[in-house]
């Protein structure tokens, strides 16, 4: 099918932008890479009166600020431009690692990083990868800017927290500390769907292999990415041994609530979070091994 | 440039011709192809991104051209392919397509192709595994891939051949 009739703006400022979304609120749509929005557009499922296309806007939004401290993701970087650069692999592996799962490069080279998030498809890879990094969501509007967590920028869905004249400016992620591991583990049924059930982890751990914190996040089991809690607690202060995968697997069965759908039965979904949660640490853990026999 | 009851201008290199067009906001960038410039060669099945009948080059990347509008493609270099037979002969893509049937009712056809070509100039395609990933973005509902494995890896090896 073909897109209903709307007005195309293509500012070249982001105030201009702001303005636009200020001025139409609800009756209108950011278009960034476009890869979820055109196809709503093309079947209908959306029907606008303003699409507001922000990809020739100035500023930088289109390259990662690789800062000291934090990286910086803006919203025209290109997920395939993230997946391409050797600089973003060796600062945020667990991203560049999760990206080769998120549909194709054709998909790729022009869906944004941002954009996924703000449109939050539970079954997505990135917002589990973001809430794993415990990332920042810096929301612009024209009557200002505000930070938001993941626990408070994901709400359901398909849903979050931006407001109709709002906007995902950039999501700021910190340098993970020495020692820290990552690990992102999918299980989808073909190369490049949408996961069955995901699993994005970050683990610190000390020079004896004990872990000293963690994050754990499923996606594909909730209408938001579900950190899981009962895991990172039983992980805390453990090593990765055998023993200790094994309670995580039950742990993290015990902990989602998956519904059924076509592609899988709630049951499948459950024991899939499970094993993908011990192969997500167990990579951390091989990880670990290697970086000490160096 | 917004709110335009007259539609937009835009500049856009297809194949290497420059056109210059008035387009409607909400024209696909596929529909401006096929209906406009009558480049019928890019093929649209789903509309939605997933088929990847549709796919061009737009500034040497592969994307669907169904989920872009035509308007966003204004100052863009575009192949598709139309672009890729040399002096009307079929290139050794192409070709590599045929011997190892690669096709079977076309529909397909021009946007493998298009994939095809743009990961083949990105990087060497030396084995199976890495073919399939190539081609994992285009469904075929005739050929079973086997013949579309074979064509790619041999139109590697052929590119190898004639670069020496």
């Amino acid at each position: 099918m073909k897109p209903g009739r709307f007005a195309y703006h293509a500012p070249r400022e982001l105030d201009e932008a702001l303005a636009l979304l200020k001025e139409h609120g609800d009756e209108a749509k950011v278009l960034a890479g476009g890869q979820s929005l055109m196809p709503m557009l093309n079947f209908r499922l959306a029907q606008i009166e303003h699409l507001i296309d922000i990809n020739r806007l100035g500023g930088g939004l289109d390259e990662p600020r690789l800062e000291a401290e934090t990286i910086t993701i803006p919203a025209l970087v290109r997920q395939r431009q993230v997946e391409r650069s050797s600089e973003m692999a060796r600062a945020l592996p667990l991203l560049t690692s999760a990206l080769k799962d998120v549909a194709h490069p054709q998909i790729r080279n022009r869906g944004t990083i941002c954009g996924s998030l703000a449109h939050a498809d539970p079954a997505a890879e990135l917002p589990s990868v973001m809430t794993a990094l415990d990332a920042k969501f810096t929301i612009a509007s024209a009557d200002g800017v505000r930070t938001l967590d993941a626990a408070d920028f994901f709400l359901f869905h398909l849903t979050t927290a931006l407001e109709p004249e709002e906007i995902l400016l950039e999501v700021t992620v910190d340098r993970l500390p020495d020692g820290t591991y990552s690990a992102f583990q999918e299980f989808a049924t073909r190369h490049g769907d949408f996961a069955l059930a995901a699993v994005a982890a970050t683990c610190e751990l000390d020079d004896a292999g004990v872990a000293t914190g963690c994050r754990v996040v499923a996606a594909g089991v909730a209408p938001t990415p579900q950190r899981l809690t009962a895991v990172e607690e039983l992980v805390t202060g453990r090593r990765l041994d055998d023993a200790l995968l094994a309670e995580i697997d039950a742990a993290a069965r015990g902990e989602v609530d998956p519904t059924s759908d076509i592609h899988a039965s709630a049951t499948y979904r459950r024991r899939l979070t499970g094993v993908l949660v011990k192969r997500a640490l167990a990579d951390v853990r091989t990880q670990q091994e290697a970086a000490h026999v160096r | 440039m917004s709110d335009n009851q007259d539609g937009h201008r835009i500049s856009v290199t297809v194949n290497g011709a420059v056109r210059e067009e008035v387009v409607d906001d909400r024209l696909t960038l596929a529909d401006f192809l096929r209906e406009r410039l009558r480049l019928t060669g890019t093929h649209l099945g789903c509309e939605h991104g997933v088929c990847g009948a549709c796919t061009v080059l737009v500034d040497g990347d592969a994307v669907r051209s169904c989920l872009m509008l035509a308007v966003q493609s204004d100052g863009a270099q575009i192949e598709t392919v139309e672009n890729l037979a040399e002096g009307g002969e079929l290139n050794s893509l192409q070709r590599a397509f045929q011997r190892n049937h690669a096709l079977q009712c076309g529909f397909c056809t021009s946007g493998f192709l298009m994939s095809v070509t743009a990961a083949l100039r990105e990087a060497p395609i030396r084995d199976e595994e890495r073919a399939r990933e190539v081609l994992s973005g285009n469904i075929c509902r005739c050929t079973g891939y086997t013949g579309l494995v074979k064509a790619v890896l041999e139109a590697d090896a052929e590119r190898k051949d004639t670069a020496r």
